[in-house]
């Protein structure tokens, strides 16, 4: 099946396209112009935006939340405005903000300066920073809305309780013409905390649609290809992707990727750029492929790149690697933690005791536990239990020697296994084994040791 | 003593002088190997330098992806310290000056990575620019305090920014040799996370996060350095940070080809005088293969024998080179000497003549002459030892079962251990090799032809002789073997014959093909058996039959093992349970294992919770504690204050309980009030 453009898809996306013309009192239609060149698909939330910022000197609703998936384009249209319209604005990712005094710094110094920014006490707090603003504020008025975004804001949970409820009424505590825009992939209703706080005014921006996706994407045509012949490429790779892909960012990343291949035939002449069906044989296999290693970045997308030329296919994906060597007791302790993880302790006397007396099989192999423990995950055990288990699985004696004990620590370095319990190693610490069966059954084939035999599962 | 201290300063030098030998080697050798992975490491960070800013369509198009280099090394962590000290050098050298390398522990919380960057970072060029105007001093004691106000990415971003601006102002005005291409291309700046496994996997993504967001601005690359599988970067950062990486995978030379590396080097040779006798060497490997993996740990193994050994063998001084060693012979004294007479195997070697065995008691002189004989010797068996080690290894190491191990370190395990043509296996072994195509033989003796080649002993250069001629023998038996298979008796069988004709050549085949004399190339075939058995039975005797091999070998294997394998719990539960093996106080003594009552406090608390079961009661514990200690003190049972608690006896009673709470015998309990709970079996 091709994928074709349907007609009516077509008259959407004119329809946006003629409907986008931004319209606004207070600022220059010229510089409207250009936003809504740059913001295609996005004219509603850009117009909805404008009116509830006002004009220019108008003061502003006190903080507005912006929410849509990865993305949706909301940076892209508040950075747009602001920077088109020239409005005085700080853009802070709150990533970056390991501390709340990095946040304000950073405020300060886009709106006042240096000097200002230098005021703040090593530690500030929300008070330090509204009392800095206000002087400054007052020292310097201005005419126009500020306007702080802050991107990521769901970060903003993690930190200081009060920050997040202050920073919403921020206008009201620093007595200034001050808006506070919040950019999230997560719904407000995450956000509020416990004991209430002053409400944003919501903004929802939608996922773009499959049309909407197309139009963007065939924006960016390559330089020295026809539009038409871009947009059918883009066609395709939607049809392939839209599937498991809605991210504009990682199909723009595709798309870039996998169109030298796609034009292959057209360079060498074979195929005619009008040839669709033809072009859509050449590229499907191929992005299938892409779809299975280079968006999962099994496979780099310099790698990929670089298989495009000797076309060898043969390339191994990340997740192709597993195979570990470890030393020859680690192996046991892994061996024992997987046993002690995956089977009931009550099991055990069954499996490592020679002469376990009259415990009958018939008895024991009631399954009261319907569930598999394969199924449950690991459960927790003590290190006592491991190193029993790991004496009596281990075929030589060993010494309970220091590095025995140190193995363990290392296994838990390197993630194998996880330590569930608090850190302290002298109560007895709790671990749990986290590789899969297919690890532990490579690793115990290396060592013949029939793990199977030993777990309570396959009894 | 005096003289005794002569010899130890030698002999001090003589361990320094090996042990730095040793270290170079060693050094040269980790760099070899980790060349061809650097080499091509440092092609990719070059390549990604490069290739960062095209501005073509494509490279507008793609999402900005860091640059990163999955390095997979192994579990042997303790290696990687090497590793990655010369790849960071080697970056700084041939790359970039801007290099930072992260261990996680360092990096508990965003904030201290972030910090631990900018101070690598920036601290790098305070070392470079030293020799810079003072001016820049002063702006970069500016930048310091202003780096403790705001740590971010943003000030490191303008102090790539100054920093970029400024050198290409300075090689202008200075007119260096970077010419005006170097300028464009700017210098990544390249972080490495030592071991990535041990990162918290929330600080990681979020400073992904944060360097994607600076791409544009600052050529940012990263180097993960992975122990277990590159899978691990999967599972550590979801989809959506992992999209703004472009990982490239490199993998390392595994550990124990590392190791047999090592060995060849630094064992396998007739150049380093130090040897280690078969039961050092086993626990030094069975430590790497059991335990940790570490090539590191293995040469600490060797320098702590080294050391030991020139430490406690006063005779260590004539281990050196032969002339260096004839020299020190001449030079010992009279107390060395008699030690000499007193070495075991010099004693073995002694020949049975009277008037010789008082000679050598007697005379210096001619004991020196005999040592100095016997040196020689020894030097001998070693430079011939090695090659036919090897030899022996290439013939037998792609057989069946490998009979004698895959690798040499186990064929030269069992030769120091016994006679190693006296084993089954060794039979075995030539048993198997007498079943050798002609090809593969051929192949094989090359080999070990390449392997004598180099050698410049006598016996070495007539055994590589005798080689070639059976190499030659073999070759030429190509035109022969042809001519066998046509003079089969088959052809008798041609004409047509009755019966009993029939029986009778069939009966005759039969008797033939029983008695059938070996083809010329079977028999060649046993030659070369035989030549090679020679050669074992000649030189791979075991070192312990060697006159004065005290003098090179060390073989204390238990102080390695208890200097390298230690067992804490072992050592406290020795030291509880019988004091006097470390308090040398002869009242300790004690024959059936009990506790004398004058023992530490500790050890008689412990001597008593033995007694105890899961939960003790402490009240209990303190009285029986203090009818021990009262007896100790002196007091007969019949006095008044006989097992009366003190508060001294309590106090000591205290402190006793919660060093045994610390080196974790015992526990506090909620389970009763008054007890507390064992943590360890046994006793009773």
């Amino acid at each position: 099946m091709i994928p074709t453009l349907s007609s009516s898809i077509i008259s959407g996306v004119a329809q946006t396209g003629m409907a986008g013309l931004l319209e606004h009192p207070g600022y220059d239609g010229e510089k409207l112009r250009r936003v809504s060149e740059q913001l295609p698909c996005r004219e509603v939330q850009a117009g909805m935006l404008l009116s509830l910022m006002g004009e220019p000197q108008q003061y502003c609703y006190p903080s507005l939340f912006i929410y849509g998936h990865r993305a949706s384009g909301k940076s892209h249209v508040v950075n747009v405005l602001m920077k088109e319209l020239e409005l005085p604005h700080v853009t802070v990712s709150c990533v970056e903000c390991v501390s709340v005094a990095l946040l304000f710094e950073q405020v300060l110094l886009s709106f006042f300066g240096c000097d200002a920014a230098s005021l703040l006490p090593r530690s500030p707090s929300i008070s330090d920073f509204v009392r800095i603003y206000k002087q400054q504020t007052s020292e310097f008025p201005s005419k126009q809305t500020r306007y702080i975004v802050m991107e990521q804001a769901e970060l903003l949970r993690d930190a200081n309780v009060n920050l997040l409820p202050a920073l919403l009424r921020l206008q009201e505590l620093v007595e200034d013409n001050v808006s506070v825009i919040l950019l999230s992939e997560i719904v407000w209703d995450k956000f509020r905390p416990n004991t209430g706080c002053f409400e944003p005014l919501l903004l929802h921006f939608p996922d773009y649609s499959k049309a909407e996706l197309l139009h963007i994407l065939s924006a960016h045509r390559h330089p020295s290809y026809s539009a038409g012949f871009y947009s059918s490429y883009v066609n395709i790779l939607l049809g392939v992707f839209y599937a498991v892909c809605r991210d504009l960012r990682e199909l723009r990343h595709l798309a870039a990727l996998n169109f030298s291949k796609f034009c292959e035939p057209v360079a060498a002449g074979k195929v005619k750029e009008t040839e669709t069906h033809k072009l859509w044989k050449n590229i499907e296999p191929h992005l299938k492929k892409a779809m299975q290693t280079v968006y999962l970045r099994e496979v780099s997308s310099l790698q990929w790149e670089q298989m495009d030329e000797h076309e060898t296919g043969a390339l191994r994906g990340l997740s192709a690697h597993t195979h570990v060597e470890l030393p020859y007791y680690s192996k046991f302790l892994l061996i024992a933690a997987y046993l002690a993880s995956y089977n009931p302790a009550r099991t055990d006397k069954r499996f490592f005791v020679k002469h376990h007396g009259k415990i009958k099989k018939t008895n024991f192999l009631k399954k009261n536990e319907k569930t598999s423990n394969h199924l449950l995950g690991p459960k927790p055990f003590p290190l006592d239990r491991l190193l029993a288990i790991f004496y009596s699985v281990v075929d030589s004696r060993v010494a309970p020697t220091a590095s025995i004990f140190s193995q363990i620590s290392s296994l838990v370095t390197l993630q194998l296994l996880t330590l569930v319990s608090h850190d302290d190693q002298l109560d007895s610490p709790k671990y749990k084994c986290s590789v899969s069966l297919d690890f532990i059954s490579a690793i115990s084939r290396t060592v013949n040791f029939d793990i199977v035999k030993y777990l309570y599962d396959f009894l | 003593g005096c003289e005794g201290a002569e010899s130890s300063k030698t002999r001090f030098k003589l361990c320094l002088d090996l042990w730095n030998k040793i270290k170079t080697e060693t050094e040269d050798l980790q760099d070899e190997l980790n060349r061809n992975i650097l080499d091509s490491l440092l092609e990719f960070t070059r390549k990604c330098s490069s290739t960062r800013r095209h501005g073509d369509w494509a490279s507008q198009m793609r999402a900005s992806e860091i640059p990163t280099a999955a390095l997979v090394l192994g579990v042997n962590v303790p290696d990687h310290d090497m590793t990655f000290q010369s790849l960071s050098e080697l970056l700084r050298c041939s790359v970039t000056p801007h290099v930072a390398s992260l261990q996680a522990k360092e990096c508990g919380a965003l904030k201290h990575l972030m910090k631990r960057v900018l101070e690598r970072l920036m601290d790098a060029v305070v070392d470079d620019e030293e020799e810079e105007e003072e001016e820049e001093e002063i702006q970069h004691s500016g930048a310091l305090l202003h780096k403790s106000v705001h740590c971010s990415l943003r000030a490191l971003c303008d102090w790539y920014c100054s920093k970029t601006k400024k050198s290409s102002c300075s090689s202008s005005g200075k007119k260096r040799s970077s010419s005006a291409v170097d300028e464009q291309q700017q210098l990544p700046v390249v972080i490495i996370f030592k071991d990535l496994e041990a990162f918290n996997p929330k600080v990681l993504q979020d400073f992904i996060l944060i360097c994607s967001r600076y791409l544009d601005r600052l050529p940012l690359m990263f180097i993960f350095g992975i122990a277990t599988s590159p899978s691990i970067v999967q599972r550590m950062l979801p989809h959506s940070v992992s999209s703004l990486l472009c990982l490239e995978l490199f993998q390392s030379l595994s550990c124990t080809q590392h190791l047999t590396t090592v060995i060849d080097k630094l064992i396998l040779t007739h150049s380093f005088p130090f040897k280690l006798n078969g039961k050092v060497m086993q626990v030094l490997v069975s430590i790497f293969l059991y335990h940790d993996f570490s090539v590191r740990n293995f040469i600490k193994g060797l320098q702590l024998a080294l050391l030991e050994h020139f430490h406690s063998q006063p005779l260590s001084s004539l281990c050196c080179r032969k002339k260096e060693a004839q020299i020190q012979l001449q030079q010992l004294g009279a107390a060395d000497l008699e030690r000499i007479r007193q070495l075991p195997s010099f004693n073995r070697c002694k020949n049975a003549q009277q008037q010789e065995q008082d000679n050598l008691r007697t005379d210096d002189a001619y004991l020196k002459e005999v040592c100095q004989k016997l040196l020689k010797a020894l030097h001998k068996y070693h430079k011939n030892y090695y090659p036919i080690l090897r030899c022996l290894h290439t013939l037998t190491s792609s057989l069946p079962r490998y009979p004698l191990g895959k690798q040499v370190r186990e064929l030269h395990l069992i030769c120091l251990e016994k006679n190693v043509w006296e084993s089954e296996d060794y039979q075995t072994a030539m048993k198997l090799l007498k079943m050798l195509a002609k090809d593969e033989l051929i192949s094989l003796l090359q080999k070990c032809a390449e392997v004598l080649q180099p050698v410049k002993s006598k016996k070495m250069k007539n055994a590589l002789v005798q080689l070639e001629e059976l190499l030659d023998k073999l070759k030429q038996l190509n035109g022969k073997l042809v001519e066998e298979n046509l003079t089969s008796p088959v052809k008798n069988l041609q004409k047509k014959t009755d019966l009993f004709q029939l029986q009778k050549t069939l009966l005759e085949m039969n008797e033939s093909r029983r008695s059938k004399r070996m083809s010329p190339f079977e028999v060649l075939r046993n030659e070369v058996v035989e030549f090679v058995d020679g050669l074992v039975k000649n030189h791979l005797l075991p070192p312990e039959s060697k006159p004065l091999y005290e003098v090179c070998y060390y073989s204390s294997s238990a102080t390695v093992r208890r200097h390298l394998n230690a067992t804490p719990r072992t050592s406290i539960q020795a030291a509880l349970s019988s004091p006097y093996c470390y308090i040398q106080n002869d009242i300790l003594k004690s024959e059936d294992g009990s506790v004398s009552n004058a023992a530490p406090d500790i050890c008689i608390a412990h001597k008593l919770h033995l007694e105890c079961g899961r939960l003790i009661n402490l009240f209990d514990w303190l009285e029986a504690y203090s009818t021990v200690v009262s007896a100790a003190e002196g007091n007969g049972p019949d006095s008044d204050g006989f097992g009366k608690v003190d508060e001294v006896k309590h106090a000591r009673f205290i402190r006793a309980v919660s060093e045994m709470e610390f080196l974790g015998f015992i526990k506090a309990t909620k389970k009763k009030t008054d007890h507390v709970a064992r943590l360890t079996w046994g006793g009773c």
